[in-house]
């Protein structure tokens, strides 16, 4: 395989990749516990909106999230700002809205993993916690996030592996990851085969470490396993 | 924010057209994946390692690369060669529509084997003892006992990844499809009215799953039918 000196923009590319994961990921997984609180919370309206947004996100593709939010971003911030009495320009830059949709997309399949956690806990750990005088910010800060980490850990990282995948799709919009990149070095050496290979092994080097790094956090997640190997 | 409905009245008959060419993507290379996915399946659940290797360096592959990649390795790259531009499989491989199957088949290939090879080791050991004892061959326990219990055991796990792969369909828009998703696409390029648009695509795409989850329930229903039987009093 020759890439004819494009290496370094495939790297390139790699960087912007794993950024672009990391920071959806950070998003993503905000997203995903404030729509499992809310999922499980007492009010209907919080249960419905939760309910709608990850029955409506996990039934349309993420390619289509990503176009709309590139294409429409704009015009939906701008209309939303506009509710709150602000109507100038609002331009939503590449990178913002690749996020964005990722982050939309990893939520929705994250509310459900922390929602199937949180209602593994026993409701005793609440209400002990009650009982001891922590407000529930304290609850869940101190109680309830630490254990739902670990029972979370697996399913989140399954997720991670489809959100690194699904990064790819933001190169149909141009921001330059390792996809659009490849797509760049196949045009100008009119070997796509080469290029395409190169940046399907560096989605494999991705997902492998991903798989390495779950794995270690689970481990490290469960006291009883701490020091064995996988 | 102007909102137009109109415009989606408009062209949601050139949209349901799209919904077809999806619909067809997902029906064909779902079943041609399945066809796929049953021998991989069965080598991935060998005793043999040699028969294992490869179709665990064929999962390994294909799950953990994009689709958009493996779409974008068939279509283009195989242009690559001439040896392929000469040889018989080029109007096949010229051609998007078959590109996409191709690609979707093989990938859904690769989950459907993992769903299968899964359900074939949850199947209760002493069937197959029972099988073996009475006498019976190798392949008439795999088509006889396994195959059919595998199939009601894997079902829920696959409706999932039937519905994955019709939203990885959309990806199908990448290479000039007007499935969907390519046909939104281009009606947006001459109205401009991106947000009406891609929400009528997605409420296409939530309407097919919805019927997909119903079907999916009808046929579990059939093939576990023991798990819904009532108790005679």
């Amino acid at each position: 395989m020759d890439l004819q000196g494009y290496g370094q923009l495939l790297l390139s590319g790699l960087w912007v990749t794993i950024e672009l994961a990391l920071v959806s990921l950070f998003f993503g997984l905000i997203i995903g516990l404030c729509g499992a609180s809310a999922r499980l919370s007492a009010s209907p309206v919080a249960r419905a909106i939760a309910t709608t947004y990850t029955t409506v996100v996990r039934g349309i593709p993420e390619l289509l999230l990503v176009l709309t939010l590139y294409f429409g971003g704009s015009q939906l911030l701008m209309w939303i700002a506009s509710m709150f009495g602000y109507d100038e320009y609002i331009d939503v830059g590449q990178f913002a809205a690749a996020v964005a949709a990722l982050a939309i997309a990893f939520g929705a399949y994250s509310t459900e993993v922390f929602r199937m956690a949180m209602m593994d806990l026993p409701k005793g750990q609440w209400e002990s916690a009650a009982a001891m005088g922590m407000t529930p910010l304290k609850t869940f800060v101190r109680i309830i996030m630490p254990q739902v980490w670990r029972l979370a850990i697996p399913g989140l990282g399954n997720l991670f592996q489809v959100l690194l995948k699904d990064t790819a799709l933001v190169s149909v919009v141009g921001l330059n990851e390792l996809m659009r990149q490849a797509s760049v070095g196949a045009a100008n050496t009119k070997q796509p085969f080469d290029f395409y290979l190169a940046a399907a092994l560096l989605y494999l080097l991705l997902t492998v470490a991903t798989t390495l790094i779950t794995g270690y956090l689970e481990r490290r997640s469960k006291p009883e396993l701490r020091g064995t190997r996988a | 924010m102007s909102w137009e409905w109109g415009v989606i009245w408009e062209y949601l008959p050139r949209l349901l057209g799209g919904a077809w060419l999806t619909l067809e993507l997902v029906a064909v290379s779902g079943l041609l994946g399945l066809a796929l996915a049953v021998p991989l399946a069965l080598a991935r659940a060998s005793a043999n390692p040699l028969v294992r290797a490869f179709p665990y360096a064929y999962i390994f592959f294909f799950r953990g690369t994009p689709l958009l990649v493996q779409i974008f390795l068939i279509y283009y790259g195989a242009s690559q060669f001439d040896a392929v531009k000469e040889s018989f499989l080029w109007p096949v491989l010229r051609e998007p529509y078959w590109c996409a199957i191709i690609a979707f088949s093989m990938n859904t290939a690769a989950y459907t084997a993992e769903l299968i090879r899964a359900a074939i080791q949850a199947i209760p050991k002493g069937e197959i003892e029972v099988s073996l004892a009475l006498g019976m061959s190798k392949l008439t326990m795999i088509r006889r006992i396994i195959l059919p219990r595998a199939a009601g055991i894997v079902l829920p796990g696959y409706s999932n990844e039937v519905l994955l792969m019709l939203k990885s369909s959309a990806l199908a828009s990448t290479i000039t499809l007007l499935d969907l998703t390519g046909m939104a696409r281009t009606i947006i390029a001459r109205t401009y009215t991106p947000l009406e648009m891609f929400f009528a695509a997605g409420m296409v795409y939530l309407a097919i799953a919805a019927v997909m989850i119903l079907v999916f329930r009808l046929l579990e229903r059939r093939l576990n039918r023991y798990q819904f039987a009532k108790r005679p009093s």
